[in-house]
């Protein structure tokens, strides 16, 4: 009973059943941590919106993002992802989610900021319903931790809407 | 010769009793790790409710090594959730994130885009020939939660096998060789 087999097998038993008590005390302190990000996106320009020559439609713009996620940072994350998705309707879908941009914040430093970008991921619709279109534009946010459990969430921000016409 | 026998038999019989004992333990331990096994697919709704990175495509938030904890609900999937997928005819699993998501109003089916966040361009190299959506029947579950470094055991036994070997060998030894 006191070999040294048995004492390394206790040893070992009891210090991961200890690391995993720590990395969830580590998860379950996340939920004390008080949030509230906040954001701004301007559509600066409408590039272009035209129709493929397979038949769907594609925008090109370009956006003026401004946000401050400073608040999501605790001392258990490891980085938040965040992107920024246009989401509308169409005949044929009941949701569309297309992500424009994303970016990766390693820490909280450079979760404040203002950048104006054109789209990093192609705007194209299935379909060719986007003359005129009324679309949201969210901001997404994944909080990825050092250990446990992830957490997301978004600020919807409604009211943007694509021209007539193809241009 | 009759005391040669009798030594004989009562060894033997001694034995045999002990090796039955520690199969009949061993077998113990790996039907309970089955039954855990299980009970975490049924739980998690996930056929693999527990993955390990293979690759560097979503650093630096998952470095090779981490373990990912896999959840599938019925929920609708939304974009920028982090899906574990397999592609038709691979049997690698990969851990990517949600780019584009397009749900059509008749059915409720959906067609889906993935990209590695570290990754240039999105997951359609990936797919399977002419392949432009996944569809919902190709995920096997969203990752709600990690922990770092614990994959490696993992993936040191696969990519040297003889590790895995020695492992279980010395586990062998362990049990055969213990009185209680």
């Amino acid at each position: 009973m006191h070999s040294f087999g048995y004492r390394a097998n206790a040893l070992l038993t009891f210090s991961v059943t200890a690391l995993a008590f720590i990395c969830a005390i580590a998860s379950f302190s996340d939920k004390f941590s008080n949030q509230n990000p906040s954001a701004e996106i301007q559509i600066l320009n409408i590039n272009r919106l035209k129709k493929q020559s397979y038949g769907n439609d594609e925008v090109s713009l370009t956006l003026d993002i401004s946000a401050d996620l400073q608040s999501l940072f605790t001392w258990n994350t490891k980085q938040v992802f965040a992107f920024v998705a246009a989401e509308y309707e169409s005949p044929m879908n009941s949701l569309n989610q297309v992500s424009l941009w994303d970016v990766i914040i390693p820490d909280k430093e450079h979760a404040k900021f203002r950048i104006q970008t054109s789209n990093k991921y192609r705007f194209i619709d299935q379909g060719h319903n986007l003359r005129g279109k009324e679309f949201n534009l969210t901001l997404h946010w994944h909080v990825m931790p050092k250990t446990g459990k992830m957490l997301a969430d978004k600020i919807v921000m409604p009211g943007y809407s694509l021209p007539d016409a193809y241009k | 010769m009759g005391w040669l026998g009798e030594t004989v038999d009562s060894v033997k019989s001694i034995q045999i009793r002990q090796l039955l004992t520690q199969a009949i333990s061993l077998g113990m331990i790996v039907t309970s790790s089955l039954i855990i096994w299980k009970a975490l697919i049924c739980v998690t709704g996930s056929e693999s409710p527990v993955v390990v990175v293979l690759s560097e495509s979503m650093e630096p938030g998952f470095q090779r090594g981490d373990i990912l904890f896999l959840h599938m609900s019925k929920d609708p999937i939304r974009a920028g959730e982090i899906v574990v997928f397999n592609i038709d005819g691979r049997d690698i699993p990969i851990v990517h994130r949600v780019i584009k998501v397009h749900e059509r109003k008749n059915t409720g089916e959906v067609d889906v885009l993935t990209k590695g966040d570290n990754n240039p361009g999105d997951d359609r190299l990936l797919y399977a020939k002419r392949q432009l959506w996944l569809h919902r029947h190709h995920i096997m579950g969203r990752a709600v939660g990690f922990l770092p470094y614990v994959g490696w055991v993992t993936i040191i036994m696969t990519e040297k096998p003889i590790i895995k070997y020695i492992l279980i060998g010395a586990l062998g030894l362990l049990v055969i060789s213990s009185r209680d």
